[in-house]
């Protein structure tokens, strides 16, 4: 169990809200060139501006949360973007859009947001190089527990597949749909998997992750995000 | 989310509730893996199935036995990069073998450790389980056979036989192979199975069954057909194997979620693609057909939209080819 990574009780989730507002609040005052041109052109300078300092319309900067360069804020949950999948990252801003991912900073957000932005945005982060502010495998205890047990073997007396199995060796994403789960955000995927049990977020491609999300423990679900926050972000090689 | 994949993805949740799925052996009268209510399954009553053997849950030991075990599940999982003399396309073992060789019904090592030597009707004699391993290579890796007490073989009859350690000397033991499936109501279609394959199998093995890779190069999705995948040669070139596996293990983590009838289908869809040419071709497509696919269960030679399966196939050997002028 990492302790840098608090599950999010309310008046923890208030303060993170404040310095959120803060962080955007320097954003604005700072930002001289807010992306209002909707539909320019120039979609992916248009993205790159509303990731950096949003936009006069209120939408504020990706970065604010999401981090410079994409990294995330593993300590509070707040996903890795960098990296992932452009065609994942449009798929879940359409899905907060239209409110069958629900989330509350994110659905008025990526409301805001006209289909184009969001595809740009996407394409943006995607092409951003994988980084994390998750603790690095280095830094970590190795875990050879039940994290890795799930991640490298799922159960499948239970019909749960190896994690490794869709989201690529290392976790390192496959495809368009297969998202890195390496160097993610362990209160995120966490957050995740309640979620697909909740009915809070859409089932996915096939339904493949609510269907497995509902035959995981949450010692499961702990052990598994745990695995994958610590392995690092941009994998390479070959190992499992 | 387009319709198909939206009812696709009802189906999957309705079959989630609806029960757990059981995996019966293959000595069992009509062991299929059934889902009670999943709406589209074919219900087939399962006898009180025997549990499958697993494998102990534990690590290889730290010797020199252990060493060989472990570079055999190497081999198992990346056999491009760790057997690359011996492998022809992107297919890895555990492609097809589940879980490392260890998943009940998806032909696990561990059963197929305890089921040789035996006569084969493919070769007309008794086969050693290193000769088998062989065949692996030639046929569903479309490379070629590593030669007998090469280390390749070895590290990996090491390892099955690591993973078969505690199990009864059962060459019939329950979990071996795929389960048996029953003949489908119709018989299998193309055109039904092109459209199973769109909604359930293009998502992880492209529109055109070329498979895809992991971000940082590793195999994922193995190609179900073209010059990436298996050879005409292949045990999964049988519509019948193909079958039987995707119904018990496809998609994964949903096994036993397409009917009987999807599963023969989607099996006919893909084993009626060009793939690379068998290695025993005998320079004709009618007298390779005749001496070794003369069996429904091969569309090698037959005519599909037009086209005789076979007749313009890559010659076998893949990526060896272009390296050793196989």
């Amino acid at each position: 169990m990492n302790s840098n990574n608090p599950k999010g009780s309310a008046p923890a989730f208030f303060l993170i809200a404040v310095v959120m507002f803060a962080v955007i609040g320097v954003f604005l005052v700072e930002g001289a060139a807010y992306a209002s041109d909707v539909g320019t052109p120039n979609g992916a300078a248009v993205a790159e501006t509303i990731a950096r300092v949003g936009t006069r319309a209120g939408i504020p900067a990706c970065a604010a949360c999401h981090g410079a360069v994409g990294e995330g804020n593993a300590a509070v949950g707040y996903p890795r973007l960098a990296g992932l999948p452009a065609d994942y990252l449009a798929q879940q801003l359409n899905n907060f859009a239209d409110g069958s991912r629900s989330n509350p900073m994110m659905n008025p957000i990526a409301k805001l947001l006209d289909s184009n932005n969001r595809t740009a945005l996407a394409e943006f982060y995607a092409s951003l190089p994988g980084t994390s502010t998750s603790i690095p495998v280095e830094a970590q205890q190795p875990s050879h527990g039940l994290g890795e047990q799930l991640a490298l073997h799922g159960k499948p007396a239970q019909g749960i597949p190896a994690c490794v199995a869709c989201h690529g060796n290392s976790g390192s994403g496959v495809g368009g749909a297969f998202p890195a789960l390496a160097g993610q955000s362990a209160t995120y995927i966490r957050n995740q998997i309640v979620a697909w049990k909740k009915g809070t977020r859409p089932p996915g491609p096939l339904g493949l992750m609510q269907t497995i999300a509902m035959k995981l423990s949450d010692q499961d679900v702990d052990a598994v995000a745990d695995y994958f926050a610590a392995l690092p972000a941009a994998p390479k090689g070959d190992t499992p | 989310m387009n319709t198909r994949v939206a009812i696709a993805s009802i189906v999957a949740i309705l079959a989630v509730a609806g029960g757990s799925v059981v995996l019966a052996g293959l000595d069992q009268p009509r062991p299929v893996a059934v889902q009670s209510s999943a709406p589209a399954a074919s219900s087939v009553p399962v006898a009180a199935a025997k549990t499958p053997f697993t494998p102990a849950d534990r690590p290889i030991p730290n010797n020199e036995f252990g060493k060989v075990v472990a570079q055999g599940q190497k081999i198992f999982n990346n056999p491009g990069l760790y057997a690359k003399a011996y492998v022809g396309n992107q297919l890895r073992c555990a492609s097809c073998h589940l879980d490392q060789g260890r998943t009940a019904g998806a032909a696990p090592m561990w059963a197929a450790y305890l089921a040789y030597p035996a006569y084969r009707e493919k070769n007309h004699h008794v086969n050693t389980f290193a000769e088998r391993l062989q065949g692996c290579f030639r046929y569903s890796m479309n490379g070629k056979a590593p030669p007998l007490g090469d280390p390749v073989l070895v590290a990996l009859e090491t390892y099955s036989y690591w993973l078969a350690q505690g199990a009864p000397l059962n060459p019939k033991i329950a979990g071996r192979g795929f389960p048996a499936l029953p003949k489908p109501a119709l018989a299998a279609d193309y055109h039904r199975g092109e459209k199973v394959y769109a909604a359930r199998c293009a998502l992880c093995h492209g529109t055109n069954g070329e498979g895809q890779h992991a971000t940082n190069g590793a195999p994922a999705f193995p190609a179900l057909w073209g010059d990436g995948s298996y050879n005409w040669g292949a045990g999964m070139a049988s519509v019948k194997n193909a079958a039987e596996f995707i119904r018990a293990n496809m998609p994964l983590g949903q096994g036993g979620t397409l009917s009987t009838q999807d599963a023969w289908d989607v099996a006919m869809f893909v084993d009626s693609q060009e793939r690379p040419q068998d290695p025993r071709f005998t320079g004709s497509v009618e007298t390779t057909r005749a001496q070794f696919h003369d069996t429904p269960q091969s569309m090698y030679g037959k005519v599909v939209n037009g086209y005789v399966l076979g007749s313009h196939a890559t010659p076998n050997g893949g990526l060896l080819r272009s390296k050793e002028g196989l």
